[in-house]
Parts: structure tokens; C-alpha cells; sequence
């Protein structure tokens, strides 16, 4: 496996990325305070400091459709739009013609270039699953980023696989007779790292540090990557629009989303929480989990900590397992 | 067997799956991405041999599906590479979506669609239905009677795609089996002669250029969707010009010449068949016996389906006797009146509002043998049209009834 040279390469301070020219333009639809464009730009960063030009392939979904309404683009980068389910394999096609390009001379820049698959929680874990699954295993050299706001936000908040239990969802309702979606969310990076990819990371904006430095790795890392990073939506998960970072914060400090990578098989976690805060925390600042604060929920409640509680100790031990081995 | 680098025209003993791999090789295509379905598995597996050996200097990727393998001649194309696959039968199908965003976008990838029939029941042999399905997927559609045909028209549909009139997919569709597998002689061109043919590929809008920096794909609302379409069709128009050209510079280069259609002793006929791919070359053979008896049969050949030649159909019809006519068709459209190419024939007549009688042969599919006597037995029930009996407008050709 390629080894991932991170540590002599170091960021600049926030100040200086922060000066740097935007490459996604202000002026796109997206809806106020939603996490996608800020992954986007954090991404940015990190490419503008290291030298890189990024060559996007967008899944259909809420960032491809509010960033390309014809005759417009917001994107100052070379960006293709192929469809829902295959923004993996159109990234591959991409990467073999400039292989096959550089290889015959043809490609007259000498550009760092690197090539990145954008896709949703719903092009990337349901419906985009095997494109990504082929090209990971392949060893294309590019870098899968999904922005997870964990539902089908662009068709309108329907449930994804991504999904946690007991959301609220247009296809999975609460009701008199549902508590909304009945299943726990797929552990995708984990699925991802099956494929003994050099790295894999799970990330958040709010902490920015975390998920730049990853998205350094994953850009100097020669072959697949891919990084989940948590979108907050506030339409679909009716959280305020100003609290789009707070309630990411709260994903983080709860342990619902633990910040962790996998580099060359090797598990870590990257942030422990001091004191982990209860679910509660997090899931009562949005209003699709309202229905489990009602009276006589508690138990609701409580089994979503369990659930938290035991992937967050199955990380630890993978982290272990893999230091021991 | 077969020779690394071919220097002269050479005759070999290639199924049309080795004679398009080959024209493969000659092209060098830089992105190859494809995933293996009967009867298209082999060509795919010679073209892999060429990789492993070094003869072409092709990025392959084995992709896991069909899917991903025209979305990664998609992202190729887009990226200015030139990009080749193939296919057969559910494989195109499972390819849909990606049909109409190859073509959509403008991207001039071309393929091979070795003919097979589609689920269910599930049959592997040849037929027409996977193309004519696809059919208003915006691609430019070539079929091929013979391995050589394949050949000749997969060198030209580099040259159909990529000009800059046209910049649309095209595919070239041969016979499962009766044609992907069955030996016979192929003239092979010189590696040279194709190369400079073909010639250097200019891409428009390489999503490599990172100094202009392209969007590809993006959202057409309803201010300028139809308009994206309405420049489909012409390119459409144009490529009916090019598809001429073009065969007009293989004839000028190579010798042999490719038309929209090819007229088989329809000067003379008062009968006209109306075939596409091998089972034209089957009729040839019945036309030549039952003219020893006097019965004047010519043959419409159909090499360009998309965009189909309806004023040159209609001028070869003009041009001859005819008294009635018999179209083949391998692919079925349930609830429509006849098989597809009858009803771009009867289009045909009604854009010169010129009738004759006609009546539709549903023969081949998923494989059924149509022999000479099918074929005779077809030519006898135009015969009989033409003298004024009453004919089903559909007929079937060797079915249990
Ligand atoms: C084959 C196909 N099926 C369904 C759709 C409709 N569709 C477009 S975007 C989308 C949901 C996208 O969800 P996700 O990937 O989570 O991204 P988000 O919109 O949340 O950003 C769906 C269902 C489609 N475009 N193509
Ligand atoms: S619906 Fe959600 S994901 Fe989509 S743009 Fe709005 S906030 Fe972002």
C-alpha cells in the first residue's frame, strides 16, 4: 500500500487558507446553513494550500442541482455531473484518460491535479453503492467524499440508508403507528475500509482541523480514499439554520459521530471527547426526533445511546486490535 | 495466428467478435472500460489479451458493471479521451441511463453491441431488441451484416463520432453468434493505413484543462431543456451527412464503399426486402436462386439505422419495379402495428406520399434459425401482396404455431 506522507506536509494557519481565491462561487442555491457548502470550501482550503487542482464528478443530488442550473456554474473547477449512482465510475473514467493522456504525451500541463467523486449519503451508501464498491477496489487514485446529511434531501428528505432510527422521513413518516425510520444507520466508512483501501476517514466541519488534515492525507495518498463527513441540513432535519455547526459540534461531542480514520488498515480514533455528552443533546435541537421527547419515549431514547455507546466502544477496539496487530 | 503489426491488407479467418477487437487494436482507444456479457464476452477477452501483451497502450478498467462501464467512457470522454466499449442484449439495457447522458452530453464514444435478445425468459442468442430499445437514446446506430462490416464500421464511427458537425456516440451492432462468433474471411487494413484514417482524436471541453475549467452535465430547467434537444436532432441531420462522408473516404482509402443503405439487384425488382445485419446476406443467396427462376427480388440492406435514411430507402424503392414489399424485423414492439423497421419504413412513404403494399416478417428472435426456406417462404407471401390477396400485416418466420 502507498505510504501516506502527512507529517512534514503542514497547513498553513486558517488565516492564510482562509485567504485563499474561492473556487466554489458565492451566488449557488443551497439552502442557508447547509453543511455541504462548507465541507466544499474546507475542501478547497486544503487543496488551494497544497498546490491542487480538484476535478470533481457530482452525484445528482441537492449540491449537484443547486451549483449547475444552466446557463450558470458555480464551480471554478473542472466539474462533471453524470448521474445519481455513478459519480465513482465517471470519476474512474476520468482518472484512466489522464493516465492514458500523460502516458501518450497528450496532456500538456504538469498540474497537480487530483480527481474527486462528491456524492450524498443516498448516491454513495444506497443507490451509488456499487459504482463505489468497483472503483474503490479497482485502486482508481481519487478521493470519494460524501457529504452525509442522512436522508434524500434534494427529492425531499425521503429515508436513506443513512438514515438514524427513529427519524423523521417523507417515506418512513412518524405516525400513529411508526416512530419513523425503524432501522440504525449502515456504517459506511466501515464498509469502505473492507475494501483495504489506503485510507478512509470520518469527519465533521465543525471541527475543521480534524477534517482538513484528513482531506490532506486523502489528497496526498496515491490511490482510493474516502472520507463521510457530517452535512448538516437544516430543512430536512429542522434544526435552525444558525445552529448548523453547533448541532455538528453536538454529533461529535455526543460520540454519534465519531471522528476516526483508517490509514493502511491501521484504526484511529482523531478526537475523544472529554466528558461525551448525552443524545439528548444532539437530537433535541432538531425537530425529527421531536416525537421522542414526548412522554413515555425515554426508552427510544435510551436505545439510540446504546447504540452510540457500542459503536463507539467497537471503534476503540478496532483502534486496539489493529495497534496490536 | 494473428500478426502484431499488420502491414498490408490481410485476409484472415476472424468471427466478427475477433474482427472487432481487432479494429480495437488499430484504433488504440486511451479508455476502454467494459464488463462481459454473452456474446460480446470474447471480444472483450481478445482486447484484454492486447493489453496484457502490450499491443495497444489503452487504459482498460475492468469495471464491475455495465453501468459503470458507459459511465467511465463518459467521464473519459469528457475528459478528451477517445473511449471504446461493447455490449450485448441486457447489457445495453442495464447501460440506459448512461446512453442518454453520453449523448446528451455530446461525448463521442463508440461501442460495439453484439445483438442478443432480452429477459425474460432470459436467452442468450442473437436478436435485434437490446438496439431497438435503446433507440431513442440520441446515439448514431450503424449495424453490420458480416465480421468484416464490423470492422470497416467501427474504424468509421470513430471518425462519425468525433467530428466536430456530429459529436455524438455511435453504436455498431453485429448478430450474436451468427455473426460475433462464426468464422469467415475478413479483409484486414493495414495498422498504418487505420491509424492515419482515424487519425488524432480533438477533444472539445477536456475536463483536464484545469486552465478552463468546464462544467459537464449541469441542470436544464424548462427555459432551455428543449433547446439542448432541438440541437440533438441537428446534430442528428449532420450526422447523416458525415456517416456519407465518412464512407466515401474509407471507399476512397480502402476501396470498399459504405452507404446508408446497400441495394441488392433492386434495379430490375418487383419484390423488395427490407433487412438489417446478417440475415441480408442469407436473403442475397435466396434472391440469386429464386431470380434463376425469374422471380425479380431485390434487397434494401439497413447499415444506418440512427438517423435512419428514409429518402434513401424511398429512392431505391423509386428506382425499381416494385410491386410490394417485405420488411424483416428482429425485435418485436408490443402493441405496435409491425416490427420497428416497418414503421420507419411506412414513415418513409408517407414523407414522399408514395405507398405500396407492404406487410412485416417477424423472424429471429432470441436466436431462431431463419433459413433460405424462411426466406423463400416470405418472398412467395410478397408475391402473393402484390397480386392482391390478403395478407396478415405481421407474419412470423419459423414459429411453433
Ligand atoms: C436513478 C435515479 N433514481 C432516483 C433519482 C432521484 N433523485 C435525485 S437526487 C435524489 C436523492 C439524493 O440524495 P442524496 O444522495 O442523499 O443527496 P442530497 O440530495 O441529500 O444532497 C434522488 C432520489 C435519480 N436522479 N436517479
Ligand atoms: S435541503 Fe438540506 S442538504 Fe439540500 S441544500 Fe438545503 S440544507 Fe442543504
Amino acid at each position: 500500500m502507498a505510504e501516506v506522507k502527512t507529517a512534514e506536509i503542514k497547513l498553513p494557519p486558517l488565516k492564510k487558507l482562509t485567504n485563499y481565491p474561492e473556487k466554489l462561487a458565492p451566488g449557488h442555491r443551497l439552502c442557508a446553513g447547509c453543511g455541504a457548502s462548507i465541507i466544499i470550501r474546507q475542501m478547497y482550503m486544503v487543496a488551494n494550500a497544497l498546490g491542487y487542482e480538484l476535478i470533481w464528478a457530482n452525484a445528482t443530488g441537492c449540491v449537484e442541482v443547486c451549483t449547475s442550473i444552466y446557463p450558470y456554474t458555480s464551480w471554478k473547477s473542472p466539474w462533471i455531473h453524470s448521474a445519481f449512482e455513478n459519480a465513482a465510475a465517471t470519476i474512474a473514467g476520468v482518472e484512466a484518460a489522464y493516465k492514458a493522456l500523460k502516458r501518450k504525451g497528450k496532456l500538456p500541463t504538469d498540474k497537480k491535479v487530483k480527481f474527486v467523486a462528491l456524492g450524498g449519503d443516498g448516491g454513495t451508501y444506497d443507490i451509488g453503492f456499487q459504482s463505489l464498491s468497483g472503483a474503490l477496489e479497482r485502486g482508481h487514485d481519487f478521493i470519494y467524499v460524501c457529504y452525509d446529511n442522512e436522508a434524500y434531501m434534494n427529492t425531499g428528505i425521503q429515508r436513506s440508508s443513512a438514515t438514524p432510527k427513529y427519524a423523521n422521513t417523507t417515506t418512513q413518516p412518524v405516525g400513529s403507528e411508526s416512530l419513523g425510520k425503524p432501522q440504525h444507520k449502515k456504517w459506511m466508512p466501515e464498509v469502505a475500509a473492507a475494501h483495504g483501501i489506503p485510507y478512509v476517514a470520518q469527519a465533521a466541519p465543525s471541527h475543521w482541523k480534524d477534517f482538513m488534515e484528513k482531506f490532506k492525507k486523502a489528497l496526498l495518498t496515491e490511490g482510493p480514499s474516502f472520507i463521510n463527513v457530517f452535512s448538516v441540513c437544516p430543512r430536512g432535519w429542522r434544526s435552525k439554520e444558525e445552529e448548523g455547526i453547533l448541532v455538528t459540534k453536538l454529533a461529535v461531542e455526543t460520540n454519534y459521530w465519531p471522528l476516526f480514520e483508517v490509514e493502511n488498515g491501521k484504526w484511529r480514533i482523531t478526537y475523544r471527547p472529554k466528558n461525551p455528552k448525552p443524545i439528548e443533546e444532539f437530537l433535541k435541537l432538531q425537530g425529527r426526533f421531536k416525537h421522542l421527547f414526548k412522554p413515555g419515549m425515554e426508552s427510544k431514547i435510551k436505545e439510540l445511546q446504546d447504540e452510540v455507546n457500542r459503536r463507539w466502544e467497537w471503534l476503540n477496539k478496532l483502534e486496539q486490535l489493529s495497534r496490536e496487530v | 495466428m494473428r500478426p502484431e503489426v499488420i502491414k498490408e491488407v490481410t485476409y484472415v479467418p476472424y468471427s466478427g467478435n475477433m474482427a472487432a477487437a481487432e479494429a480495437m487494436r488499430q484504433i488504440n482507444p486511451d479508455v476502454v472500460a467494459a464488463y462481459p456479457i454473452t456474446p460480446q464476452t470474447e471480444l472483450m477477452q481478445f482486447f484484454a489479451d492486447f493489453v496484457a501483451n502490450g499491443l495497444v497502450d489503452t487504459e482498460y478498467i475492468p469495471v464491475e458493471s455495465e453501468h459503470s462501464a458507459m459511465s467511465a467512457c463518459v467521464g473519459a470522454a469528457a475528459a478528451g479521451a477517445r473511449a471504446m466499449t461493447a455490449t450485448a442484449g441486457p447489457g445495453l439495457a442495464y447501460m440506459w441511463e448512461v446512453l442518454g447522458i453520453a449523448s446528451g452530453m455530446r461525448l463521442p464514444v463508440v461501442m460495439t453491441v453484439v445483438n442478443r435478445a432480452l429477459s425474460a425468459p432470459i436467452n442468450i442468442h442473437g436478436d435485434q431488441s437490446d438496439m431497438m430499445g435503446a433507440r431513442d437514446q440520441g446515439w448514431i446506430m450503424l449495424f453490420s451484416e458480416n465480421a468484416e462490416e464490423q470492422y470497416d464500421n467501427l474504424i468509421q464511427a470513430i471518425k462519425i463520432a468525433e467530428d466536430e458537425r456530429t459529436r455524438l456516440p455511435v453504436m455498431v451492432g453485429m448478430d450474436g453468434f451468427v455473426v460475433s462468433h462464426a468464422i469467415d474471411r475478413v479483409r484486414l487494413l493495414p495498422d498504418r493505413a487505420v491509424e492515419e484514417f482515424v487519425g488524432e482524436n480533438k477533444p472539445m471541453y477536456s475536463l483536464l484543462d484545469v486552465d478552463n475549467p468546464v462544467t459537464h452535465g449541469a441542470v436544464a430547467m424548462t427555459d432551455s431543456y428543449m433547446e439542448f434537444k432541438r440541437q440533438q436532432r441537428e446534430a442528428m441531420l449532420h450526422a447523416y451527412k458525415v456517416i456519407r462522408e465518412v464512407g466515401e473516404a474509407f471507399a476512397d482509402v480502402f476501396g470498399k464503399k459504405y452507404e446508408h443503405i446497400e441495394t441488392y439487384k433492386t434495379d430490375d425488382a418487383d419484390y423488395i426486402l427490407i433487412i438489417i445485419g446478417s440475415t441480408a446476406g442469407t436473403a442475397k443467396a435466396v434472391i440469386d436462386k429464386v431470380r434463376e427462376k425469374g422471380v425479380k427480388v431485390g434487397l434494401i440492406k439497413i447499415r444506418t439505422f440512427r438517423p435512419f435514411p428514409y429518402y434513401d430507402v424511398m429512392d431505391a424503392i423509386a428506382a425499381s419495379n416494385c410491386k410490394a414489399i417485405g420488411v424483416f424485423d428482429r425485435a418485436e414492439t408490443f402493441g405496435g402495428a409491425a416490427g420497428p423497421l416497418f414503421g420507419e419504413v411506412a414513415t418513409a412513404m408517407f414523407l414522399r406520399n408514395k405507398h405500396y403494399p407492404m406487410i412485416d416478417f417477424i423472424y429471429g428472435l432470441g436466436g431462431r434459425d431463419t433459413n433460405v426456406n424462411h426466406i423463400e417462404e416470405a418472398i412467395d407471401k410478397v408475391m402473393k401482396l402484390a397480386a392482391g390477396e390478403e395478407i396478415p400485416l405481421v407474419n412470423y418466420l419459423n414459429l411453433r404455431e
